[in-house]
């Protein structure tokens, strides 16, 4: 630090780089999270279900995908199942990884958010003449949704953290990206410093239009 | 001897004190009765110092309770106060609910401390629930329990804020039975209530809030059963009939 | 010994390698939670009941909170570097990740202060308590309920997370396992028993953590 001086002109030089880079990390969370959520609607009703075959698949899936690091779940997809030939692009191993991991989390927050609707409001929607259909459509659902918005919000936050980990299978993503532009000059300093301004703002933004559709959805 | 003289208080913009005066002399019960928002409960956290004021003097004992100079911390243990809503201690049983002030402020012994609570905790008749925690006692029970655990202290004063108005109707007299008792003693207290029946039996003087003033302060019985003021009397019409 | 697994590149000789890396993970594990959570206890405490404390550690609990951990490693890494004073590996590790803890054990620190009603401080004051006293007796013990069940998730993440400071050339056991799979060519029989590692350690403390906030709960 004392004879070192910062040069980030080389920095912009790759800054299209690393906002493509951005928008793959974009990509990738985003398809992760809509695959999660399709995924994790039947396996929290699964997990509801006290017993059988679909409580035990669900309940294995929920436990590995929280219980073991999300960098042990990119190489099971990647190398792991490398091993029995099936080879898979970063991309898609990257994405497929974090749905798994997704799934597994989302699974839980909704499951939460059905277990906090008490049994008495279907009833009570039932007993107005409701069939069971709009009675979960405009009863229940709208409940479990404000429940689980900002958990899910937080979700997706997390899943743009760490589809990071797409750099060490060679994703090009934003780190991999980052980490890609930078290996010519070696400046990782300066690299990884405007990188992480992008993830700040990435961020942010999720949580200030979240906020704000909170808001609007919920007045609060 | 607690002096209220002047006393001003604002939430914000809103003054909830517009000037109080009055004192409780050594050995008297004062009832306050008046309106919902009166400002009945912000003077009691006043005189205990839990509330900053904004005019006036709080003077108990000749000190000063606003001044900076002056030790709350001690002060306060002067001045018991049992508030509306329960506020045992969760974790903690009856008996160390008690125990607790007189061995971390006072530095009494273990012992001693235990066995002070355990005297309390008969003197309000909840000898037999020592070890229960608050979870399990009735409301009744818990509001006794907060007396017990103010009087440990061996305050001067006893500053009581509505508090039966959260009790079922059944359990009031039991709490009732227990300010009787320390009325009795010769405890010198504060009784904010609604119980009007209750004031004019038990209390000296009664004051009457309306609106952040004393609208009339007097002998229990002038005031209850020969309100001077309209205002008084409009109160009290309504809350007994 | 020469012994192998049928049709494995797998022996034995391999095996304390894969030690160096649990026992790699393990006190990494160990002392970014043991600094993370005395750090977290104080800011959150100072989060929650000194205002300006807020506004003043309000860019650290954000910007650990938004940026990935792995650049977050890379960056300590890079910025001791060119300080002049390399470190190594295990104590960027440490750094980040009790920074991090930190960062969420104040979160939860903060809840369970704030989940302590205001009248019950106010009932402890009135008894002559001071602050200190009514944090001390009061507050903290209430406080304790609510953070504990929390800060053993916090702890299983964090195992989770020590994974990550292999981008930093720290070998804890994911990086032991690849330098292996690089070797055998075994990637599914070393990551099942990578997997079944960590699996060992979070799975049981996750279940006793939530049955200790139904427990907590009914309380
Ligand atoms: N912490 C506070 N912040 C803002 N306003 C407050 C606060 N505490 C009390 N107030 C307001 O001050 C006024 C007086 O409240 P106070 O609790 O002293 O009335 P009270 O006479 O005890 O009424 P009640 O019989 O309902 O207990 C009310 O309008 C109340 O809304
Ligand atoms: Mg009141």
């Amino acid at each position: 630090m004392f004879n070192y001086t910062f040069y980030w002109s080389i920095v912009w030089e790759k800054f299209p780089e690393l906002l493509q880079g951005a928008r793959i990390t974009l990509e990738v969370t985003i398809l992760s999270m809509i695959f999660g959520t399709a995924l994790a609607l039947p396996l929290s009703l699964w997990r509801r279900a006290r017993e059988g075959v679909g409580h035990a698949f669900a309940t294995g899936w929920v436990e590995l995908a929280r219980n073991t690091p999300a960098l042990f779940q990119v190489y099971m997809v990647y190398f792991g199942l490398g091993s029995l030939h099936i080879h898979l692009p970063s991309y898609f191993a990257m994405v497929a990884a974090l749905t798994f991991n997704n799934a597994g989390y989302l699974a839980e927050t909704f499951r939460g958010g059905l277990n906090s609707v008490p049994p008495q409001q279907l009833s009570a929607a039932r007993s107005l003449g409701m069939s069971a259909f709009s009675a979960y459509a405009y009863v229940v659902f709208p409940q479990v949704f404000q429940v689980v918005f900002f958990p899910y919000v937080n979700q997706l936050n997390w899943a743009l953290l760490n589809s990071s980990l797409g750099m060490i299978i060679g994703l090009r993503e934003l780190t991999g990206a980052t980490q890609a532009a930078q290996s010519e000059s070696f400046r990782t300093f300066e690299f990884f410093i405007v990188a992480a301004c992008i993830y700040y703002v990435m961020a942010k933004a999720i949580e200030t239009l979240a906020q704000l559709a909170s808001w609007r959805l919920f007045g609060r | 001897m607690i002096e209220i003289e002047n006393v001003r208080k604002s939430f914000g913009t809103l003054e909830v004190l517009k000037g109080i005066n009055l004192s409780i002399e050594k050995g008297e019960v004062l009832c306050l009765i008046g309106g919902s928002g009166s400002g009945k409960s912000t003077l009691l956290q006043c005189i205990n110092g839990l509330q900053s004021i904004q005019g006036g003097n709080i003077i108990v004992d000749g000190t000063n309770v606003h001044a900076r100079d002056t030790n709350l911390n001690t002060l306060r243990q002067k001045l018991g106060i049992v508030f509306q809503q329960y506020n045992a201690f969760p974790h903690l049983t009856a008996l160390e609910n008690v125990a607790l002030a007189p061995r971390v402020v006072k530095k009494q012994s273990r012992r001693d401390a235990l066995d002070l609570a355990r005297e309390h905790l008969d003197y309000v008749g909840l000898g037999s629930k020592a070890d229960m925690k608050p979870s399990g006692l009735s409301g009744g029970q818990q509001q006794r329990l907060a007396i017990a655990r103010a009087l440990a202290m061996k305050p001067a004063y006893m500053l009581f804020d509505e508090v039966t108005s959260a009790l079922d109707p059944e359990l009031v007299g039991e709490v009732l039975d227990t300010l009787r008792k320390l009325k009795e003693s010769g405890m010198t207290m504060i009784v904010v209530t609604h119980d009007v029946a209750f004031a004019r039996e038990s209390g000296d003087r009664v004051a009457f809030f309306d609106q952040g003033v004393i609208c009339e302060l007097g002998p229990a019985r002038q005031v209850i059963n020969d309100p001077k003021e309209e205002r008084t009397r409009q109160f009290l019409q309504r809350v007994l009939h | 010994m020469q012994f192998q697994l049928p049709y494995s590149g797998l022996q034995w000789s391999d095996l304390p390698y894969v030690l160096l890396g649990v026992w790699n993970t393990l006190i990494l594990t160990l002392a970014a939670a043991t600094f993370g959570t005395l750090i977290g206890v104080v800011i959150g405490w100072l989060r929650q009941d000194v205002p300006v404390a807020r506004v003043v550690l309000a860019p650290y609990v954000d910007v650990t909170r938004s940026v990935p951990l792995i650049i977050q490693f890379i960056l300590v890494n890079s910025s001791f570097a060119l300080a002049g004073i390399p470190l190594e590996p295990l104590w960027v590790g440490v750094i980040v990740l009790s920074l991090y803890m930190g960062v969420l054990t104040s979160e939860l620190v903060r809840a369970g202060l704030g989940a302590v009603r205001f009248q019950l401080k106010w009932a402890s004051r009135s008894l002559g308590m001071s602050y200190w006293q009514e944090l001390r007796y009061v507050s903290a013990p209430l406080a304790l309920r609510t953070f504990f069940p929390g800060w053993i998730g916090t702890v299983i993440a964090l195992t989770k997370d020590t994974a990550l400071v292999s981008v930093v050339g720290y070998v804890e056991l994911l990086r032991a396992s690849q330098v292996l799979i690089n070797r055998t060519n075994e990637a599914l029989l070393v990551l099942a028993g990578t997997g079944l590692f960590y699996f060992a350690i979070c799975y049981p403390i996750s279940l006793y953590s939530r049955r200790l906030e139904r427990t907590f709960q009914h309380d």
